[in-house]
């Protein structure tokens, strides 16, 4: 069975200036919903405490809500969490609250209410901590950037390092203009897969341009753009099989997975959607601003002999 | 052209099996146990203890599964929980508080691989149920206490000496110490440089008066800091123990912090009291005992006091050692206490080169060790540490001579006991004040329904690209979802065998890298496919395929890896799970895609001299 069958290659480039306004627009929109509402950080970041809580019976929110603002917990954001009978309590971050105390506390105030409540997850991250993870997360972020740029620079030549760097961290702006937009929470685990997608994706575009290196070395005659529309409808089968393959084992994630990993499989998926995008249609128009060139990649004298292989 | 030389094959094949065997007890699952370990250094678990605990079980009528020994304790395997629990209650009370019975989970499979340290993941917190703490020891708040100490011990140093000073203040990080003029100021910094060598001293003259600055040197405030949280650390073993938890992790995290897990562990409000109790140690005079050699002889008073005769101000404690005990008598007035400590470690001594405990005490503790040193000589002290209300008394030993804020308690037989001592004196002394700072709990439930979620997912996303990859690849793709398979085999024996914390961000990365590996058979059977298109014979299409493929592959694998490794470095927890298993995981990818997938194919088409069709849709 064959799904992708290219007979003629695909003119990518000629759509260069469609493809650019579409990403130029997704970043601008993202960049403005980061700045305008920004990002709904988790307790992971922020500090505070988050509860869930299980009741034998259906839960009514309300009565929670009571009960908390008798405690002194107006601020308290109570909600259901998966199933009716479970109930999410977040607490953010006082001066001088009790800390890791808050959630025994508000636990044997709970029981008083209903006696079948059950705790089945506390998290509570001090300020200084949530600070620290923010700090760390953006450390690896940079980490990651600067190690795939250097890595490439060194496999292939700046320009492709820069290309898909570029195009990868949109990809990363999108996925956080996404968050941004819906205002879904930004925990952790969706920094993990940020990162992830961030390592995922830059495979695309070295995909592509392994084949673009190869057909500088094959296509003598042929123009850049013409090399670069080829190498990207020769993978494009490739590109699709394989973020498909990936997407199947996310989409498990996404619905089996429960409540915790809910978030990270849906910051994959978009990662995952836009990464077959921006590695076509955003790192390949780049490198053709960077002026790459077929001198880049081989020395003249070096390619006389290479001609003579099969 | 398409077959490898033998001994590829057998690495390849090899290499399988030991991970087949690796990755077996994840199939066996845990069983319920009871876990008992002993609490006092002196104590072994032996064969003796194994003897007592079968007899024991005996006498209850529970038949264990499995009761085995190990270098730290005695591990009793049982049926079901209802049996743990009643186990763990009969043992506890047949065993006394030497010795800590907790409940436990242990692998059910079969010795041969126990043997060969086969055992299954190891599952983190949020999959097994259990809290998490991370505590920030105060360090400004010690480094405080030793500069005002150092406060009083430059006064008595320069008192001592005679040398005339006109005042000694703490400024901010400083010492200050005031003279009349440069000549004593000299002398003043000479002598209090030898006493305090891990001090810097500078000359600084304001009007008219000439000042001495003191600060503590860098390497000094990194050793005074490593201490605290060493003392720390000694201190929440000992409270952990208590808890009754088995493997519990209490950990360094930086220079100031301490990880402490308690899987299994759900009473947080039970665990923060433990963790957060600062017991307390006493030093009081011992009024009456029963050996002759010391002051204080008095068999007829101890005899009352059995009999409930306490004299007013007294009370009767017993020392414990050798499984022998003797009753003290002791007075309730309180020498000084675990506040005034600030250490206590085992070393040898010069002179009789016999082990001794040298203890240290702050200013005020010296003071009043120097006092009733004085007019103690040849009495007994009784050293008395009180944990969950109930004091113990750890020794008791005669007092030689007058004593100051240093001092050397003797008679350890070996340096065992005197390591069981120091470490007993320095639970007992004031830790360095902590704070929680992050806590996670994760009831049980929970953690059983994120195993069953991850797993499914695995599962399902497994299921659903395997069947894709044959529909679409056929024979190839059901090499590719072979090769998948031993990816999964060789990961999952990966994390086994290194014990690597399985997190269910680590579930989700198993799954991912499954739905990432399979990257690179597609991009070999693309490349496959893309040759004969172009009219190139299948055997060395498929050569071609896999050679040019590789570089890709290697590329891509790469960059995900950077990924990973960032991860790891910034990562903490459940996310650091998922980096390990995101690095391995390409690891294991790469074999098992390339070398694997290959030996496959070379097996099915690469003896065929003349191939003239492969089965790759």
């Amino acid at each position: 069975m064959e799904l992708f069958r290219f007979k003629k290659d695909i003119p990518f480039m000629s759509y260069g200036r469609l493809t650019t306004t579409i990403s130029l627009v997704t970043f601008i929109l993202s960049v403005f919903f980061l700045a305008s509402k920004g990002l709904n950080l988790g307790v992971d970041f922020t500090g505070g405490t988050v509860m869930e809580m299980h009741y034998a019976q259906p839960a009514d929110v309300n009565r929670v809500r009571a009960e908390l603002a008798e405690m002194g917990f107006h601020d308290a954001l109570v909600q259901h969490f998966g199933s009716s009978h479970d109930v999410l309590i977040q607490v953010p971050v006082k001066q001088n609250a009790t800390g890791s105390k808050l959630s025994d506390d508000v636990l044997s105030k709970l029981k008083t209410g209903d006696a079948s409540v059950e705790m089945r997850r506390v998290e509570f991250v001090g300020p200084q901590v949530g600070k620290e993870l923010f700090e760390n997360g953006a450390m690896a972020l940079l980490l990651v950037s600067l190690g795939i740029v250097i890595y490439l620079w060194i496999r292939f030549e700046w320009k492709f390092g820069l290309a898909a760097i570029i195009a990868n961290l949109h990809d990363v702006v999108i996925i956080l203009g996404f968050f941004a937009f819906f205002q879904w929470e930004f925990s952790l685990s969706v920094l993990a897969a940020v990162l992830a997608v961030l390592g995922y994706s830059v495979n695309e575009s070295v995909v592509v341009f392994d084949r673009i290196r190869e057909n500088f070395r094959k296509m003598r005659k042929a123009e850049v753009t013409e090399i670069i529309d080829n190498a990207i409808t020769r993978t494009m089968s490739r590109t699709i099989i394989t973020h498909g393959s990936t997407q199947l084992m996310v989409t498990a994630m996404l619905f089996l997975g429960g409540e915790t990993l809910h978030y990270f499989a849906l910051a994959l998926t978009i990662g995952i959607l836009f990464s077959i995008y921006s590695s076509v249609l955003v790192a390949s128009p780049l490198l053709l601003i960077f002026g790459v060139s077929r001198e880049d990649f081989i020395k003249p004298e070096k390619s006389e002999a290479e001609e003579v292989l099969p | 052209m398409n077959h490898y030389p033998l001994w590829k094959y057998l690495l390849i094949f090899g290499t399988l099996v030991l991970g087949l065997v690796y990755a077996l007890p994840n199939l066996y699952g845990e069983s319920p146990a009871v876990q008992v370990m002993p609490l006092r250094a002196h104590l072994k678990a032996d064969s003796a203890l194994l003897k007592r605990v079968e007899d024991a079980l005996k006498a209850a009528e529970i038949s264990p599964e499995v009761l085995a020994q190990d270098a730290s304790s005695i591990k009793v395997r049982l049926a079901d929980i209802d049996t743990q629990s009643k186990t763990k209650d009969v043992l506890q009370a047949q065993l006394g508080e030497d010795y800590m019975v907790a409940l436990n989970l242990q692998p059910r499979s079969p010795q041969w691989l126990a043997s060969m340290n086969a055992l299954p993941m190891y599952l983190g917190l949020d999959l097994r149920g259990g809290v998490h703490f991370l505590l920030q020891i105060d360090m400004k708040s010690v480094l405080d206490k030793t500069l005002d100490t150092s406060v009083s011990e430059f006064r008595a140093t320069l008192r001592e000496q005679n040398i005339p000073y006109a005042g000694v203040t703490r400024e901010g990080n400083s010492l200050s110490v005031r003279f009349r003029d440069d000549a004593t100021r000299g002398k003043g910094m000479a002598e209090l440089k030898q006493r305090f060598a891990g001090m810097e001293f500078n000359d600084k003259d304001s009007s008219a008066e000439f000042r001495l600055l003191a600060t503590l040197k860098p390497q000094e405030e990194q050793l005074i800091q490593k201490a605290a949280l060493q003392q720390n650390l000694t201190t929440l073993r000992n409270r952990v123990n208590e808890l009754g938890v088995a493997e519990p992790v209490i950990q360094q995290q930086g220079f100031d912090r301490i990880v402490v897990q308690l899987p299994g562990m759900q009473d947080t409000t039970r665990a923060e009291a433990i963790l957060g109790r600062t017991a307390t140690l006493q030093v009081r005079m011992v009024e009456a005992h029963e050996n002759p050699d010391s002051r204080d002889y008095s068999p007829e008073k101890i005899q009352a006091a059995k009999n409930g005769m306490i004299p007013a101000g007294t009370e009767l404690l017993y020392s414990r050692r050798d499984g022998r005990e003797e009753a003290l008598l002791l007075s309730k007035q309180v020498v000084f206490t675990g506040e005034n400590l600030t250490g206590a470690d085992a070393s040898i001594d010069q002179q009789s080169s016999g082990s001794v405990v040298s203890v240290k005490l702050d200013v005020k503790g010296g003071i009043a060790m120097k006092n009733a040193s004085r007019e103690g000589i040849k009495r007994r002290m009784a050293v008395v540490l009180i944990e969950k209300g109930k004091a113990e008394i750890l020794t008791a030993p005669t007092i030689q001579s007058e004593l100051s804020n240093r001092f050397q308690i003797t008679g350890m037989r070996n340096t065992e006991e005197a390591n069981d001592l120091a470490l007993l004196m320095r639970a007992g002394a004031l830790a360095a004040p902590m704070e929680i700072i992050e806590k996670r709990t994760v009831g049980p439930s929970l953690g059983a329904d994120n195993i069953k979620r991850g797993f499914d997912s695995t599962k399902i996303g497994f299921i659903a690209v395997a069947l894709f990859m044959i529909v679409y690849y056929l024979v190839f793709g059901g090499i590719s979802v072979l090769a998948l398979g031993a990816n999964l085999l060789l990961l999952v024996a990966l994390l086994s065998m290194l014990q690597a914390t399985l997190t269910l961000p680590g579930m989700a990365g198993i799954a991912l890298t499954l739905g990432m590996a399979i990257d690179s058979n597609v991009l070999i059977n693309e490349r496959i496919r893309e040759e004969l298109r172009n009219g190139v014979p299948p055997q060395t299409a498929i050569h071609v395929g896999y050679d040019n493929a590789f570089a890709t592959i290697l590329d891509s694998n790469i960059t995900t890896l950077i990924a990973g490794v960032a991860l790891f470095m910034f990562g903490s927890g459940p996310i650091r799970g998922f980096a390990v298993v995101l690095c391995l995981g390409i690891m294991t990818s790469m074999f098992s895609s390339v070398l694997v997938s290959r030996a496959m194919v070379n097996l099915v088409y690469g003896r065929k001299v003349r191939l003239s069709k492969v089965s790759i849709g």
